[in-house]
């Protein structure tokens, strides 16, 4: 598949997230958990030394915006996979089947639209103590709607087509019909689901970390970050400037691969 | 249509119901026994035993269930463990604060988010579109709470032109409105770009520019028209999700709306004043979803006439 200018630059966003996260022993200055200057319990301006600064406890600021992107990306692509396994079966079943299974799903799928999903998720990460299992499981129970909606429409159009019929009229059974069939026609559409799905995601969890409700340290996640940073928002706004830059850079790059794919898209089909 | 008409309200009223059952168990699984909250750590256990009875603890769950629901349905939603005031009242106090600002918000979204579509939409594929595109993108790539307190680091302390939150004269509006209406800006250019682009292609549309129309006729008289409508759908649903609290940019502006309030529940573990901003939420957008439903019966004539019955 070729592609376009805005894929080309989401992908190369993304993969310099990803070599940030992988090699981040290896390029980022200092240690994240470890006090490198003496500022006495107040935050560093960004220097020199410390181009992003140091916060309160004299971390490098840099440093563990570079380490974040582990956590952070982790949270992500899991929560990511959570809610693609929800909606991608719910939207295959109910595209496939149709009748009665459809319209229940589909009914459901209703009802979990309707409900205040950041008011839910707080109260669920709350009742369950926030924890990286925790703050994942709630992303991906209540993102998964859009994605079930779209996989549904997708497999209706496809189980139409007429090799799918010939399949069907061979006497393949329904499950080598979605998995032979139908699924790997749905999977560009997936795989565009699955890049907007992780902007989400990270959003989600950056809200819930805002909120108090983190993954628990010592690790350092961009949303945990600006949470920390809440006292000196007005004294020290370095702090929360750079890990929200940071989660901006990360939404922008999933966004324009995700919409990119969907524009060429749009323009092919409709041709 | 009755029976259209019919079939939506049965089914807002199965939304309901089933968000109610949703909280409502959500109430069982949270820790912590809800007469120790409301009589404190310290009560003997025959003061607990009458909470308990007055509460309606000691029923089953089903008959709890069915008397929450009748109480719900008669506007009574129980009393804050934590504050010890009727939820309906609390809600309702905070309800003002929240309205002004969803309003204003869903006003600037729109007149931000509609000349970008458009312009998108008249110069596809080209520069401007995708700059635009770009543009919009980035808008909603922005975490909401980080921009609000960007915007309140530079236009509240280092221009000193706005107040530092709170909820005071229009000044005190303006970047709370600013937070929220950028998003959502960003999101409806692009539904109305891609709306707008199908409509293009549309054959009464090449009807209209063969007629001998002007691109700008055409696009304000034909393409908007038909492309707006999903629009106003997205936008009532909107305006009632924001109705219903916006919970982080009325955290980080500390504007005393219902999305605070829910905040601070969720913080107490105040059971019914989680279950009741829950509920009140759910039921703004059950609404905002039939007046929606009802406005496409109206202003679409193939609903009226039974065709998508």
């Amino acid at each position: 598949m070729k592609l376009g200018v805005m894929e080309a630059v989401g992908a190369a966003m993304v993969l310099s997230l990803a070599i940030l996260a992988i090699f981040a022993p290896a390029l980022a200055p200092h240690d994240p958990t470890q006090a490198v200057a003496e500022t006495f319990g107040n935050p560093g301006a960004p220097s020199l030394a410390f181009p992003l600064g140091t916060d309160q406890l004299g971390r490098d600021v840099l440093s563990r915006v570079v380490f974040g992107a582990r956590i952070t990306l982790t949270i992500g692509v899991a929560a990511t996979a959570i809610m693609m396994t929800i909606g991608v079966a719910i939207g295959l079943v109910s595209g496939f089947f149709g009748g009665v299974a459809d319209f229940l799903l589909m009914r459901f799928t209703d009802v979990v639209l309707t409900l205040p999903g950041l008011l839910l998720a707080m109260a669920l990460v709350t009742v369950l103590g926030p924890s990286l299992l925790s703050v994942l499981g709630v992303i991906g129970l209540i993102s998964w709607t859009g994605i079930a909606r779209v996989v549904r429409a997708e497999t209706l159009s496809m189980a139409q087509r007429d090799f799918v019929m010939a399949a069907r009229a061979l006497g393949a059974p329904a499950p080598r019909l979605i998995g032979r069939h139908v699924f790997p026609n749905v999977l560009p559409i997936i795989i565009v689901m699955a890049a907007l799905g992780t902007s989400g995601a990270l959003l989600l969890d950056a809200a819930l970390s805002f909120l108090g409700l983190a993954v628990p340290p010592p690790a350092p996640s961009w949303g945990r970050m600006i949470e920390e940073a809440n006292t000196y928002f007005l004294t020290a706004p370095w702090l929360a400037a750079f890990p929200g830059l940071a989660i901006f850079y990360a939404v922008l790059g999933f966004n324009l691969l995700g919409y990119g794919f969907l524009r060429r898209r749009a323009r092919t089909t409709s041709l | 249509m009755l029976g259209y008409i019919t079939r939506r309200i049965v089914f807002g009223a199965a939304v309901l119901l089933g968000t109610s059952i949703i909280t409502f168990m959500l109430a069982f699984v949270v820790p912590g026994d809800p007469a120790v909250a409301m009589a404190g750590a310290k009560a003997d256990p025959q003061t607990l035993a009458s909470i308990r009875k007055e509460l309606g603890l000691d029923q089953p769950i089903a008959v709890q269930y069915m008397r929450y629901l009748d109480r719900a349905v008669h506007g009574d939603l129980g009393r804050s463990y934590i504050r010890r005031e009727s939820v309906t009242g609390l809600i309702l106090s905070r309800f003002p604060a929240t309205a002004i600002l969803a309003l204003a918000a869903m006003v600037l979204s729109l007149v931000l988010g509609v000349p970008m579509g458009v312009l998108a939409a008249a110069y596809r594929d080209r520069a401007a579109d995708n700059a635009l595109l770009v543009f919009s993108l980035a808008l909603v790539s922005v975490p909401v709470f980080w921009l609000g307190a960007m915007l309140l680091i530079v236009g509240g302390l280092y221009l000193r032109s706005f107040p530092l939150g709170g909820f005071g004269d229009w000044k005190s509006l303006v970047l709370p409105t600013v937070t929220l209406a950028l998003g959502s800006a960003g999101y409806y250019s692009r539904i109305l770009h891609t709306n707008l682009v199908d409509a293009l292609d549309q054959d009464y549309v090449r009807t209209a520019r063969g007629k001998g129309l002007s691109r700008a006729r055409v696009m304000a008289k034909h393409a908007l028209a038909n492309a707006m409508l999903p629009l106003v759908t997205l936008a009532g649903l909107d305006l009632a999700g924001l109705l219903s609290g916006v919970v982080l940019t009325e955290t980080v502006f500390n504007w005393p709306g219902i999305g605070r309030l829910a905040f601070e529940a969720v913080f107490n573990l105040d059971v019914p004043l989680i279950m009741g901003t829950v509920l009140f939420s759910a039921f703004l957008i059950v609404v905002a979803n039939l007046v929606v439903d009802l406005l496409y019966v109206w202003l679409d004539p193939r609903i009226r006439l039974g065709e998508h019955g």
